[in-house]
């Protein structure tokens, strides 16, 4: 229940609204460096989510993965290819009101059953931080063997990578010269 | 009085919090100022200039509080084809960054404004927000010169988090945690890898810093900072034969002046972990018996470190942009992870 007697409640609603304004200038702006810049605003907003809810270790990973190398990334690709300031007319196509129900069914499908199974959950002040050393042992204990998975699918994804983007020597011939 | 003072500060959290805040936020300038000016005296040294000489009366001492005050005064000029809400945010995400990493800097045993358990950790997340706001500035400022600048500090700064990194996992494997103050506290008890040959005698509190056994992260570390800072030989972003000082070419006034003081509060900042992490933060002989040492050996620490960079500053000729990333791609990061590895396997054998 949503208690706003509770300061915890209305950080709480406030980082949520963040969190929506910033999603819906992700996918309505026109611009593509300020839809990258609401992203950072929605996971900014995600982040202080989890420091409300006591789990700082994944804000900050939130903040350290996402915010400062992936968006970095983003906004790195984006810039260095296409970034004209001002509006990029392409941006829109006809298929938005199909994403649009899309979205807007998932949405109602996730808060029916967040609802449904936490409804009468109440945020209850902001406790002692989860241990980060808790974590570790559980995630090299017993949740050791998806850990190492989830590793080798990074590998692997790495190793792609690498080969998508090396450019193999081609063999000189005699008497050809070097580009 | 004082007692009555403290304990209704230790009874009242937003009380308290607002005191830390104002605190945090006068350190930040003023940290800033005293290590700008103490760049462009050493600099006038090194080159055999006098440097700023009237202003205040004497030693030109007031040198940058008229700057800053002069830059609150000029006009705040946006540029016409400027993206005007990036282009005004941009400075702020860099402040927020600067402030973000003064909370955790424990100034004597207990004297951080937060303590974190995860506190190295954060400060690696919460610096890298920094380069958001940098990609921005550059970006909005509808300038090729600003475009290539913030370009390159984002290039450059993702390059140079990772050997920081991994410096960091170094120093984190032999305290045990990622708390800033327990990192410090490791360092107090004069034991190598457990081995304590001196007992717990008040001159134990002598620290025995990462700095010894962790030489190559410190180095890393410190080449990483440089980088992170961009500060000579890493200053491509800046340049300003090359790119009309990057991505603050079109900055003026206030906005000029957060980034200026960002960068050299970033200093002060990025010492003070070096500091905390290899050289032992507030410890010092007699900390235990004066606390009050405590600060004044942290900010001896965080002098030197700016010393050498500022040294570093002028004396070093700017990389060239392909040098910097060999250097962070081929050298420290395989030396990090070495270092890790090494680090690990004397952690568990010794």
């Amino acid at each position: 229940m949503m208690d706003f007697t509770e300061p915890v409640t209305w950080v709480a609603s406030i980082l949520g609204l963040v969190i929506a304004i910033s999603g819906f200038i992700v996918v309505t702006s026109k611009n593509l460096i300020h839809a990258a810049l609401g992203l950072v605003g929605a996971l900014a907003g995600t982040a202080g989510l989890f420091l409300v809810l006591s789990a700082e270790f994944v804000a900050w990973v939130l903040v350290l993965v996402y915010i400062g190398a992936v968006l970095v990334l983003f906004l790195f690709g984006i810039m260095i290819t296409r970034a004209p300031v001002g509006y990029d007319v392409d941006l829109d196509n006809d298929r938005k009101v199909i994403a649009a129900v899309g979205a807007g069914s998932l949405f109602v499908l996730t808060s029916f059953a967040a609802l449904d199974s936490f409804g009468d959950t109440a945020l209850l002040g902001i406790g002692d931080p989860t241990s980060t050393g808790d974590l570790a042992d559980a995630l090299l204990g017993r949740f050791v063997l998806p850990f190492e998975l989830v590793s080798f699918v990074l590998l692997a994804a790495l190793i792609g990578g690498i080969t998508v983007a090396r450019k193999d020597a081609t063999p000189i011939a005699v008497g050809e010269t070097e580009e | 009085m004082i007692d009555s003072v403290v304990e209704f500060l230790q009874g009242n959290f937003w009380a308290l919090t607002a005191l830390k805040l104002v605190a945090i936020l006068g350190l930040i300038p003023v940290s800033g100022l005293a290590i700008g000016f103490a760049e462009l005296k050493l600099s006038a040294k090194m080159q055999n200039r006098v440097g700023p000489y009237f202003a205040g009366g004497r030693w030109g001492w007031a040198q940058l509080l008229a700057d800053g005050i002069k830059f609150i005064q000029k006009e705040d000029i946006i540029p016409a084809d400027a993206d005007r809400p990036v282009f005004r945010w941009a400075p702020a995400l860099v402040m927020v960054s600067t402030v973000g990493l003064f909370v955790v800097i424990p100034f004597w045993d207990g004297g951080a404004v937060a303590d974190l358990s995860i506190g190295i950790f954060y400060v690696l997340a919460i610096s890298s927000i920094s380069t958001i706001g940098i990609l921005m500035a550059g970006w909005s400022s509808a300038n090729k010169y600003s475009l290539m600048g913030g370009l390159r500090a984002a290039g450059q700064l993702i390059a140079y988090e990772l050997p920081m990194v991994l410096a960091v996992i170094g120093v984190v494997i032999m305290a045990g945690t990622m708390s800033l103050s327990g990192i410090i506290k490791a360092q107090a008890d004069f034991s190598l890898f457990g081995w304590s040959g001196f007992g717990d005698q008040p001159i134990a509190n002598f620290i025995s810093p990462f700095f010894i056994l962790q030489f190559v992260g410190f180095l890393i570390f410190f080449i990483s900072a440089l980088a992170e800072l961009s500060r000579i030989p890493f200053d491509m972003p800046i340049a300003e034969s090359e790119l009309v000082t990057g991505y603050l070419t079109e900055y003026s006034g206030f906005r000029f002046l957060f980034f200026f003081l960002a960068e050299f509060a970033n200093m002060f900042t990025m010492s003070a972990i070096a500091a905390t992490l290899f050289l032992g933060g507030y410890l010092g002989p007699f900390v235990n018996v004066v606390p009050w040492l405590g600060p004044l050996y942290l900010v001896t620490k965080i002098g030197v470190l700016c010393f050498l960079m500022i040294w570093f500053r002028w004396t070093f000729p700017r990389f060239r942009e392909d040098q910097l990333q060999s250097v962070a791609w081929k050298v420290l990061v395989p030396l990090g992870l070495a270092n890790i590895v090494v680090t690990a396997i004397f952690k568990v054998v010794m």
